[in-house]
């Protein structure tokens, strides 16, 4: 078994209800986040649109956090979640330098690394993760990869006729997980777009101190 | 950079992690060490070149100047830590292919050695020295098997230790997939070139006493290192962007201005650009004084250098 994750961006309507059942489901502290929406708006007035792209963990196949981590507190469960131990982790904040995705945070009230594990708590139970729950339009997609017949192997089969189905930066060579159907440069590649203060919904954002280090 | 001409497209949420993970203390972290174990290296070949000259001063000063540095950054690598009390994990669930374990491990074990030379040069001074060393080290003096051989075999053991200790950390920003500039073979030449370039920077400050013959050498490793030092910075300052997307925007936000603009360039000249200058002149003039202010310049130099370095590609956003 490979769980794989896929998002469908033409359906995405930037509703965020994935990203607050995420912070329910796990408790994720405030300023913190395991999955995000981030938009990005395209075009010159009027003929503008604005495009919405969940952002979490990409489980890679090969992944630098699980590589870096010196105390194994990233690691793969068997159906290739890369988990994390937070009773392990000491804080090092290398998983943090290796994700070329910024998925991993450090949690400022346990002071150690965490991340999305696609609810691997629920998918242990045999339920769908919090995201895929929530999603009004079944945006998210969740299965198995290995089995050919799974909504999400058939979805990919259906969408990868010219080059639909996307992953972020694969020159990294992690191998992602985590598919997008309808993605472009300008959600998936993060210089493809410019951050201007101003132009952002939230400026001017704070920060937690965290107890010690860095 | 062409797309965003065509689309205009602007991030208008995006919450991303916090910019800067590893500061100053990564800084001083990987400073220290290049001292601590420099030391080793340049003050090896001094004591087996010149062994007449530089005599029982140079291996009292070795293991001093390099367990002080050692555990300062042994001290900023356990700081640095979010979880600091957890340190002994790294001992209890190693985890081998993360170059933090392996270099972890080697840099413990490296200590331990240089503990060991501190241990043996202490004891020289209280055989020399009887009458006013306190009583613990009267009782050190007294153990016979703490004797030069025993210094010049682990001596040997450090210098070979010395060079994956240094090495290490190449590896880890090689490890950090996330940022594109560092590169695993390119920072491994940089950092034994630190390690050489503070290693003979602070020997020529500590050995003031030594003979011209002696700083003569030192001097040539110091302006050797400072000039392949900097010649890779140039190559990637100014070829870096051919690599990849990220190195060149990387290097493009350093270029254009700002605060880590003028410090990449205010840690250039002091670091390496200066004291190759001084290194000349004073080979010319056999000056010691500039030898002694290039040696000073070179390591408060390669500590800017190295923060410019490690900071800028933590700038860019990742998603």
């Amino acid at each position: 078994m490979k769980l794989g994750f896929l998002v469908d961006l033409n359906l995405c309507m930037g509703c965020k209800g994935c990203e607050v059942a995420c912070k329910v489901e796990n408790k994720v502290p405030l300023h913190s986040w395991r999955l995000r929406v981030k938009y990005v708006d395209v075009g010159v007035y009027p003929e503008t649109k604005r495009t919405y792209t969940p952002l979490r963990c990409n489980h890679c196949e090969n992944a630098p956090c699980e590589r870096i981590c010196p105390v194994s507190a990233l690691h793969y469960l068997e159906n290739g979640i890369v988990n994390i131990d937070k009773d392990r982790c000491i804080g090092c904040a290398g998983c943090m330098m290796a994700c070329p995705y910024g998925a991993i945070y450090m949690d400022p009230e346990t002071n150690t690394a965490d991340k999305c594990t696609y609810c691997a708590h629920r998918v242990a139970s045999g339920m769908m993760p919090a995201c895929v729950v929530a999603c009004p339009v079944e945006a998210n997609i969740f299965g198995d990869l290995d089995d050919p017949t799974s909504h999400i192997s058939r979805y990919i089969m259906a969408h990868q006729k010219d080059g639909g189905v996307k992953v972020r930066k694969p020159e990294k060579n992690t191998h992602p997980k985590h598919f997008y159907v309808g993605g472009g440069e300008v959600q998936l590649n993060p210089l493809a777009a410019k951050r201007e203060e101003g132009y952002n919904l939230f400026n001017k954002i704070t920060h937690l101190d965290h107890i010690g280090g860095h | 950079m062409d797309t965003i001409s065509a689309t205009n497209a602007i991030v208008t949420l995006d919450v991303p992690i916090p910019e800067v993970i590893w500061g100053w203390m990564i800084t001083l972290n990987m400073w220290a060490k290049s001292i601590g174990t420099g030391v080793v290296l340049v003050g090896a070949y001094l004591l087996a070149r010149y062994k007449d000259k530089v005599g029982d001063s140079l291996k009292i000063a070795i293991p001093v100047i390099s367990f002080i540095f050692l555990n300062i950054f042994l001290l900023f690598t356990l700081l640095d830590l979010h979880q600091p009390l957890r340190m002994w994990h790294i001992f209890a669930y190693p985890h081998w292919t993360s170059a933090i374990t392996v270099g972890a491990w080697m840099a413990t074990l490296f200590t331990g050695i240089i503990f060991l030379l501190l241990i043996i040069a202490i004891r020289k001074v209280a055989i020399s020295h009887k009458e006013s060393v306190p009583k613990l080290c009267q009782k050190l003096a007294k153990v016979e098997f703490l004797d030069d051989e025993l210094y010049s075999k682990l001596l040997k053991v450090a210098v070979v230790l010395a060079i994956p200790v240094t090495l290490y950390t190449a590896t880890i920003m090689g490890e950090a997939t996330a940022r594109e500039l560092w590169q695993t073979p390119t920072e491994l030449v940089q950092m034994l070139l630190a390690a050489l370039l503070a290693g003979s920077a602070v020997l020529l400050i500590v050995g003031n006493g030594w003979s011209y013959e002696v700083k003569k050498d030192l001097a040539i490793i110091l302006g050797v290192s400072a000039f392949f030092s900097f010649i890779i910075y140039m190559g990637e300052y100014f070829f870096g962007h051919m690599k990849a997307e990220e190195v060149a925007a990387t290097l493009k936000a350093v270029q254009e201005g700002g605060a880590y603009h003028y410090l990449f360039w205010v840690g250039q000249w002091i670091a390496f650009i200066i004291p190759m200058v001084l290194v000349y002149f004073s080979l010319k003039s056999k000056s010691s004084s500039l030898l002694n202010l290039a040696s000073a310049l070179a390591i408060i130099g390669l500590f800017l250098t190295k923060h410019v370095w490690l900071i800028i590609p933590q700038l860019i956003p990742l998603s």
